[in-house]
């Protein structure tokens, strides 16, 4: 392999990484407010279509971007109403909401744009490159110290991190925990939206009802993966990110497209259960 | 204004039971307000309602003479009122010091200002005569400390009115002086204090005025000088308590444990061993190596089989009982139903093929609690909805019920009213004139004195000496518990 090689390589896993790292680390925040988000994934795909949609119609990256993360959001804020107002379950909620949104879109494709599953956008602005990356990279780079610091160190990280810990002592000291918990909710639906719109404009051009492909549930796994720290929630998203981009590869190098696809896959499932091996084992045997 | 807290009227019911029924206090500013009661009286829901995390049915809640409507905590803490749970409300994953400030965060811009925050926490603490490990985890740290940073916190919100629900609960004598010197001193500042206890020394040494509650009713409210220990004793529980004192062991049979390791004791079959210390003398760690909690250093030996290397199912089933002094998170479930706790590591008897038996759940949890007099609804309400004190009843019930070889008691009487506490000695005294030993650690040095055949003092994480039990040996156990020899 060469050095060029190589370069590729990284190059294509960094902007495969992008919006993986951006909604996990939107997962992370709602972890970290005490729930698992399991509708990345329906926000993701709903954030790629706005952002295709409004890109195309505006003809300006930016105003796709800030439209998906706002399309996203609202969704993130129902699902967490759902949550903390009706008492939803957060695992029903997040598979509900996801499994209704690809519903809908699908839906829509074929009324509305009537495609079959594959919208091309005419017009479409793709993200411009500093230094030879996007812009959302860039902002993913700065989000995973800037969180990291800010969970420490900010009024807000402080808050969240109590409502996650201890929703009724943070309750009985007058926070609203509820209310935490929404923005929460809709801050990962924020993320979400964006790092789906990155699919649009980063990577594709062209927006597909199957683009998503799982990659909400491998942000999931992520930041469980990190035990909601964004360092090693960003490096186990560079892991599948590598892997991704190494299956590609492959793929133009002949073996069978089925079984090198499920790569990143596999191994995000081997490292997953090491660590969660390893956790056990660390545990004192306290259950007994 | 004369009345700076109180209630009107207030009643309260979950679901059948009646927590309180047509409540009236008034809290005068200044004043140390005692609140008693058995276990389930409606003390806790009270002082819920007074602080705004919960809503009564009927009636108000009184504010400088004005009735007001507290729609949550925030509006109490608005009107200075400050809240120290029964069971505390500290959130484990988070320092001390970030306990203390969250919510009132010293903030720059929306940074945390810590060297502020720092600040202020130190001066709290001198200016109240506590040191506290600031960068611990909440979860690190004992009891005590835990409360001490709850009741900083409350002052650190301004709270002019500081609402303590049994504080002494789960503190050593000590500790126990510290605090009412505390609040006598918060008192002569001027702030009002309302001080939940069922230790009525305690009560009577610090309150300036006293309010009994009886199955959710007032019984009456009286200045202290009017009562004295038998009258309040008999006002809590409505008829005459007989304390059984001192019995020591009539035979004692073979060493059903013992350990070796930075502590080595044992317990011979038909003694109750009491373990005292300061707390944080290693107590802790000789339970949980015991238990089956901590890796041992040393052989631990129960009923002649060596147990060191075993879980803790395989303990039980050797015959170690053991009573948490931390219920809520070792001792119960809060979550799972009373019958579910009650039948846990007993289940096995309660059906068959795997498949639980539904009624003879419900018989074995039903009896137990009875036999325990846990005031409680129905056997599928999870544990959380008890009282304090019915909650440990419920612990207490589980695992004597086993008739352990060894029971490995650590507070047991934790939260536990004075019918309770006697009832529960009595049961200790009958398990073991039944052949069982029982490790007895304690903060409550009468409970120790009362009940152990001998007493074990620890000081530094090692034995510093071994003394008779019964009242004579009260200052030779201050003494060693201090690290220094007896004369
Ligand atoms: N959330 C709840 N749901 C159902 N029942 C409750 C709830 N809270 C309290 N109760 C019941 O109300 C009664 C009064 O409880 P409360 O906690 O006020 O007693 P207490 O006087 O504080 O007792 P203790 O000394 O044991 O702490 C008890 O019978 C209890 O089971
Ligand atoms: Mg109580």
């Amino acid at each position: 392999m060469t050095v060029s090689m190589l370069g590729g390589l990284l190059m294509s896993a960094l902007l495969l990484w992008t919006p993986l790292a951006l909604a996990a680390l939107g997962g992370l925040l709602h972890r970290v407010s005490g729930v698992v988000n399991i509708g990345l994934e329906g926000q993701m795909l709903t954030g790629a279509l706005v952002g295709a949609v409004v890109s195309g119609a505006t003809g300006d990256w930016a105003l796709g971007v800030l439209a998906a993360g706002a399309a996203g959001g609202l969704i993130g804020l129902l699902m967490s109403l759902c949550i903390t107002r009706l008492g939803a379950n957060e695992i029903i909620a997040g598979l509900g909401f996801t499994i209704v949104l690809s519903g809908l879109i699908g839906y829509l494709l074929r009324s509305v744009f009537d495609v079959s599953g594959t919208l091309r956008v005419a017009g479409l602005d793709p993200l411009p490159r500093i230094l030879g990356l996007d812009p959302l990279f860039w902002l993913t780079i700065i989000f995973v110290p800037l969180i990291g610091w800010s969970l420490r160190n900010t009024v807000a990280g402080l808050r969240l991190r109590a409502t996650g810990d201890g929703f009724d002592a943070a309750n009985a000291l007058g926070l609203p925990a509820n209310g935490i918990r929404d923005i929460a909710g809709t801050l990962a639906g924020v993320f979400a939206g964006i790092a789906g719109s990155h699919l649009v404009l980063g990577q594709v051009g062209l927006f597909n009802e199957n683009m998503v492909a799982g990659r909400g549930f491998i942000a999931l796994a992520a930041f469980y993966f990190g035990r909601a720290r964004p360092l090693p929630t960003a490096l186990a998203c560079l892991l599948f990110a590598v892997f991704d981009a190494a299956q590609a590869r492959l793929q133009t190098a002949g073996v069978p497209a089925q079984l090198i696809q499920t790569l990143p896959y596999v191994v995000v499932i081997a490292v997953l259960t090491a660590t969660a091996v390893r956790g056990v084992r660390g545990r004192v045997r306290r259950a007994g | 204004m004369s009345v700076r807290l109180g209630a009107r009227d207030v009643s309260r019911a979950f679901g059948p039971v009646r927590a309180n029924e047509g409540v009236s206090v008034e809290i005068r500013a200044g004043t140390v307000h005692a609140v008693v009661g058995e276990n389930g009286a409606g003390k806790t829901t009270l002082m819920r309602i007074l602080y705004g995390l919960d809503q009564p049915d009927s009636g108000t809640v009184v504010i400088n003479d004005q009735p007001v409507r507290l729609r949550g905590p925030a509006d109490g803490i608005g009107h200075g009122i400050g809240l120290v749970p029964q069971e505390l409300a500290m959130i484990g994953s988070l320092t001390l010091l970030e306990n203390l400030v969250l919510g009132t965060e010293p903030r720059s811009g929306p940074r945390i200002d810590w060297a502020r925050a720092r600040g202020e926490a130190e001066e709290l603490a001198s200016r109240v005569g506590v040191e506290l490990p600031w960068t611990a985890l909440a979860d690190n740290v004992s009891i005590s400390v835990r409360q001490q940073v709850e009741i900083l916190r409350a002052l650190r919100r301004g709270a002019d009115v500081l609402i303590l629900d049994e504080p002494t609960a789960a503190l050593a004598p000590a500790q126990v002086d510290d605090l009412l010197r505390l609040l006598r001193g918060l008192r002569e500042a001027g702030r009002t204090v309302v001080f939940i206890s069922h230790k009525v020394d305690e009560v009577l040494a610090v309150a300036d005025e006293i309010t009994v509650l009886r199955g959710g009713k007032v019984i009456t409210t009286r200045p202290v000088g009017d009562l004295d220990r038998t009258s309040l004793i008999e006002l809590i529980v409505g008829q005459q308590v007989g304390f059984t004192g001192f019995v020591p062991s009539a035979v004692t049979g073979d060493e059903v444990l013992t350990v070796a390791g930075s502590v080595s004791l044992s317990v011979r079959a038909g003694e109750i061993v009491g373990v005292a210390g300061i707390a944080g003398s290693g107590q802790d760690e000789l339970v949980e190596r015991v238990v089956g909690l901590r890796p041992p250093d040393g052989r631990i030996t129960l009923a002649g089989q060596d147990i060191s290397t075993l879980p803790v199912d395989r303990r039980r089933a050797a015959g170690l009982g053991y009573i948490s002094g931390d219920r809520r998170s070792e001792g119960l479930s809060m979550d799972a139903s009373l019958a579910d706790n009650t039948i846990a590591g007993t289940h096995r008897t309660l059906g068959r093929h795997g498949w639980l038996k539904p009624s003879a759940v419900r018989a074995y949890a039903k009896r137990v609690l009875d036999g325990y007099s846990v005031r409680y609804g129905r056997t599928t309400a999870v544990a959380r909805t008890l009282s304090g004190g019915n909650q440990q009843r419920v612990v207490i019930g589980r695992e004597l019920d086993r008739d352990p070889k060894l029971l490995v008691a650590a507070g047991p009487t934790r939260g536990v009213d004075v019918l309770g506490m006697t009832y529960i000695h009595d049961k200790l005294r009958a398990l073991r004139d039944n052949g069982s030993g029982v490790l007895l650690v304690s903060e409550q040095l009468d409970e120790l004195l009362d009940l152990s055949d001998r007493i074990i003092v620890l000081h530094g994480g090692r034995v510093a000496g071994e003394v008779p039990g019964g009242p004579a040996s009260r200052t030779a156990i201050g003494t060693l518990m201090l690290g220094r020899t007896p004369s």
